[in-house]
């Protein structure tokens, strides 16, 4: 998709250069009396600006130099834009650095021709994942996974924000396993989606961990609704394991196997697997501007861990960040490449499934 | 629950907690009183203070500023003309002609007293709905959102100005901005010239600025004088003002109910609810014939209404986590920033802090309505100083509201753009209140309509909901074209006597570019699947049909034409506002060479220099006082301004970055 220019290739050459560098103790950088900027490709009040406003006065106190440290928020094109900028503008001395979320890696693993950022270029130094869980209404009569079968021949009815959206996730989920879905595209968000359902005009849906919570644990309770399958997260092999927020929920592979008896694969498998990780499991990582000097890059990522420590953190991190392990220090490289990285024929696959069921042109 | 109410109350009202309020206050007050600047810039403002904070004293200072932005905000669109947010568009059209008429203090007055009612009005609805709210809100599905978009629209034929054909095609026109960016049902871009820019959508607060604000502001500056053409009796009239409101209890209540109910249905929005309002009074009065010329019911039902809003608009936000308004997004991050999730809970283990919200909405309205009423008399002053002093802080103002969208230069092209739009719609009498209407209700009217055929196919018409509002659609097309008093419907362009023009060639190439935008939007539309090509078709075909028959009775002669023969220009004797659009366009042509800050200084220095004549001592005053101000904001902000080629090759220190 990007071509490669001289630019990507130095950038490369300079992260195999810096590799064995990184593992040397480096000098870290002292940001006394700096303001350093954290650019948020969304408007005010979204996941990812809630999410960067709770960790900023952290962070700032875990810098070498206690900087302040401010969100810069560059909303349009659906984080597009913001990102785009700052791949082309911002300079590597550490000064601005960026978080973006599932919703920009989406377009970037699609191939959208408006993407001119590549994620390989931009050094990782945290990765925040994040979880959902998939639910359907009681009325269906499926208990679990294991009963999806008999919705064999029933259409049923998913919310979305649009195909090319983070709700590619969920719907290539229902592709690969095998429920016939009609898509109704235009909701702003998952509260758009859940009250279709609750309306009664949607018949499945998936709600993100906190709203998962807080919205539908009170439907489940009362007996109206039923949990399928959560997205779950995935180890440093990229292999999915249950969500820690809801041990007791079946990941979406487990999901497969108890319906259909057997392992998934396949591209379809593989295409779900991809979306599903950048989506969630490995979404909203924090990237310093291509070419940014190795010292640079450990002092944040010390900083991140020694942030993730902080008890004052920990004890109020429930809102903002969940039960989910936060990635630091050698965590983060595994992760930042599942979520950021696919097959080719994967995504041909996808590309191919949008324009053939959904008129998407890329 | 009512030891729970008084409980909320009796901790509320701690100088801690009450502290904290007016700071919330205070903000939403002077981010109010920026035209263009409403309560999303103020909450952004405040967000980064929260961490930290107590949950009531947060809850108090956020609530405090929501509640007093759509009071506040009408400093702007009565002495200013200027819409103050997007919640008080519709109180301009008649508060704005009052302010001329030197009687800006009655209607100042009114409206804050009415704002009062209103956000009371609110509070009061959010506590008994708060528990019942649930099933009200899970009513209105998908076909019910279209009905209410529809119903929206049918305020555009009391709206519509001196000539129908003209109104309609002004709304289609709206309707057709509207569209641009991702089709709703398909994701595909439409008339976005392929830029990321534009994929977005134009931004509403752009539309209104450029729409109302630039034109008024080229209209003062060709006047020469103050605001206020007879500026005597200003500080008169409050008690007047007051008694207005009393006198029209029925109406008030009525606005505040609408208010309250379309704030509380998610995906309207708030930014219909005051034409909503204002098109409710105009066709509930018996004359008609004062609307758009100063009639203070005009001020009066918008401005109850969209304080109510809020009230309502807390109730999905609370209840569902889904924000109602721009505002209630932010409001939201703020609540999940103190630890709180919205839910079902907040009707029961939460209710505590529901009420704690709700008491915070009354209580604010209250000292937001007293300081307002106490900074009137100085701030009304405005109206009696020189225009052409006030100007290059409007354009700074409306220049800093512009590109608070996207923080880019293309805002300030969008807004440049739609600027010289509205200055030709004003001139030829093409409804603007329309074409905003059709502009904010486009997507939603595309929208729903796809997602309840989707949902629920055809049989969405024998919803009972659905019929009543249907009903409710036609008795408002009914009284909107109902001829009142002789005059058949009210001049929202101002006067339409002394606007016959004998020659008719610029009203014609006017509605040729009209025609032309539509055939652009048909053509456009139909490169799209179907899904996506039926809206904008559509509106292109009404909307032509419209111009054309504009077109052919403006062809056929100056009188023959009758009231389709609209031209504020027809007697002037000046160069028209071609010099003020002159120097707004050097601004922002400057903006994209050398940045958005040096531009602005260069801009007043010569503005206030060669248009204002001002003494060399004062130009600088001015100019340094104007700086000032904005890098306070700015850097409160942590805004960046829009930079131009030199800042693509140069690295500046801030505010010139």
């Amino acid at each position: 998709m990007t071509p490669i220019t001289r630019r990507t290739l130095m950038a490369g050459g300079a992260a195999l250069a810096s590799a064995p560098v990184a593992a040397q103790a480096q000098a870290r950088v002292d940001f006394s009396g700096r303001t350093l900027e954290w650019v948020i490709p969304f408007a005010e009040g979204g996941g990812s600006d809630v999410w960067a406003r709770f960790l900023a006065p952290f962070l700032s106190r875990h810098m070498p130099g206690r900087p302040s440290v401010i969100i810069r928020n560059v909303p349009g094109g659906g984080s597009i834009t913001g990102t785009n900028d700052f791949y082309a503008r911002a300079r590597p001395d550490g000064m601005s650095f960026i978080g973006t979320s599932g919703s920009t890696q989406v377009p970037f693993l699609l191939g959208d021709r408006r993407v001119r950022f590549t994620y390989a270029n931009m050094p990782p130094v945290f990765v925040s994942p994040t979880g959902g869980v998939c639910y359907l209404p009681a009325r269906f009569g499926v208990a679990n996974a294991a009963e999806l079968g008999k919705l064999r021949g029933q259409e049923l009815v998913y919310a979305s924000q649009g195909a090319t959206s983070l709700d590619v996730v969920p719907m290539l989920a229902f592709e690969a396993l095998g429920l016939r879905v009609r898509h109704v595209f235009g909701m702003r968000g998952r509260g758009e989606g859940r009250l279709a359902l609750e309306r009664g005009e949607a018949s499945i849906d998936y709600q993100t961990s906190s709203a998962y919570l807080r919205q539908v644990v009170p439907m489940v309770q009362a007996g109206n609704a039923v949990p399928l399958f959560s997205w779950g997260v995935v180890d440093a092999q990229g292999v999915p394991q249950r969500d820690p927020t809801f041990p007791d929920i079946p990941h979406f592979t487990e999901a497969y196997e108890m319906m259909h008896g057997r392992k998934p694969s396949g591209v379809a498998y593989d295409a779900y697997l991809a979306f599903a990780t950048a989506g969630f499991a490995a979404q909203k990582p924090v990237m310093l501007p291509p070419n940014t000097p190795a010292n640079i890059v450990e002092t944040y990522k010390a900083a991140f861990a020694s942030m993730m420590t902080d008890p004052e953190l920990l004890a109020n991190k429930d809102a903002a960040l969940g039960e989910y392990e936060q990635a630091t220090g050698d965590a983060i490289g595994p992760l930042y490449r599942l979520g950021t990285t696919i097959a080719p024929d994967a995504r041909e696959w996808v590309r191919n499934y949008l324009t053939t069921n959904h008129n998407v042109r890329f | 629950m009512l030891d729970l109410l008084l409980s909320t109350l009796l901790d509320l009202l701690t100088l801690k907690h009450m502290t904290f309020m007016m700071v919330g206050v205070t903000v939403g007050l002077v981010i109010g009183v920026l035209p263009g600047l409403g309560g999303i810039a103020g909450l952004s403002l405040l967000l980064p203070f929260i961490y930290g904070m107590d949950q009531t004293s947060a809850l108090a200072m956020l609530i405090g500023l929501v509640a007093v932005v759509p009071t506040a905000d009408t400093f702007s669109s009565i002495l200013m003309g200027i819409p103050g947010s997007s919640a008080s568009q519709a109180t301009v059209l008649d508060g704005f002609p009052l302010a001329r008429q030197g009687e800006a203090a009655r209607a100042l007055a009114a409206a804050f007293f009415a704002s009062m009612l209103g956000g009371m009005f609110g509070a009061v609805v959010l506590t008994a709905a708060v528990l019942a709210a649930r099933p009200i809100i899970l009513a209105f599905g998908s076909a019910e959102l279209f009905m209410l978009t529809l119903f929206g629209l049918s305020t555009v034929a009391a709206l519509s100005g001196g000539n129908l054909a003209k109104g309609v095609a002004a709304a289609c026109l709206g309707l057709a901005f509207g569209m641009i960016g991702a089709a709703p049902a398909t994701g595909e871009y439409r008339m976005d010239f392929d830029t990321l820019y534009l994929s977005d959508g134009l931004p509403l607060v752009i539309v209104g600025l450029g729409i109302f604000a630039l034109p008024e502001m080229f209209d003062l500056l060709r006047g020469g004088g103050a605001i206020a053409q007879k500026g005597q009796s200003l500080g008169r009239g409050w008690f007047r003002g007051v008694r207005d409101v009393m006198r029209n209890p029925g109406l008030v209540l009525r606005c505040s109910g609408i208010g309250a109910l379309i704030g509380a249905i998610p995906g309207i929005g708030g930014s219909v609810v005051d034409w909503i309002a204002y098109s409710h009074a105009m066709q509930t009065s018996k004359d008609r014939s004062q609307y758009g010329k100063g009639e203070i019911r005009g001020v009066i039902a918008p401005e109850s209404a969209n304080n109510a809003v809020q009230g309502g608009a807390l109730l999905p936000t609370l209840l569902f986590g889904i924000p109602g308004s721009g505002s209630m997004a932010i409001f939201l991050a703020g609540m999940i920033l103190l630890g709180l999730q919205p839910g079902p809970s907040m009707a029961e283990r939460d209710l505590n802090i529901t009420y704690t919200i709700i008491w915070s909405l009354a209580i604010a309205n209250l000292l937001g309505t007293a300081l307002c009423i106490g900074l009137a008399p100085g701030i009304a002053k405005l109206t009696l100083v020189r225009y052409t002093l006030i100007a290059p802080f409007m354009v700074m103002v409306l220049c800093f509201a512009a590109f608070q969208a996207t923080r880019s230069y293309y805002d300030l092209l969008a807004l440049l753009a739609v600027g010289v739009l509205g200055v030709f719609m004003r001139r030829f009498g093409w409804s603007r209140p329309a074409f905003l209407i059709g502009f904010v209700l486009s997507l939603g009217a595309e929208r729903y309509l796809y997602q309840a055929v989707q949902f629920t196919g055809w049989d969405i018409l024998t919803r009972p909901l659905v019929l009543v509002i249907l009903a409710l659609t036609l008795l408002s097309l009914w009284a909107g074209l109902r001829k009142s008093g002789g005059t058949a419907a009210i001049n929202t362009e101002g006067a339409a006597d002394g606007s016959r023009a004998a020659r008719m060639w610029p009203q014609l190439a006017f509605a040729a570019v009209v025609l032309g935008l539509f055939v652009f939007t048909f053509a456009e539309g139909m490169k799209n699947s179907y899904l996506a090509m039926l809206f904008p078709v559509a509106v292109a075909c009404v909307g032509g049909a419209c111009a054309l028959w504009v077109l052919f009775r403006q062809s056929r002669g100056a009188v023959a034409a009758g009231s389709a023969n609209f031209d504020t220009e027809a007697e002037a004797k000046d160069r028209g506002p071609w010099p003020f659009l002159g120097w707004f366009l050097g601004f922002v042509a400057v903006t994209g060479v050398i940045g958005f800050f040096a531009a602005l200084v260069l801009f007043f220095l010569a503005f206030l220099r060669v248009v204002a004549r001002c003494p060399w001592w004062q130009v600088l005053v001015l100019t340094a006082a104007a700086c000032s101000f904005l890098l306070v904001l700015a850097s409160s902000l942590n805004l960046l301004f829009p930079g131009g080629v030199l800042q693509a090759h140069v690295d500046l220190p801030w505010p010139l970055r």
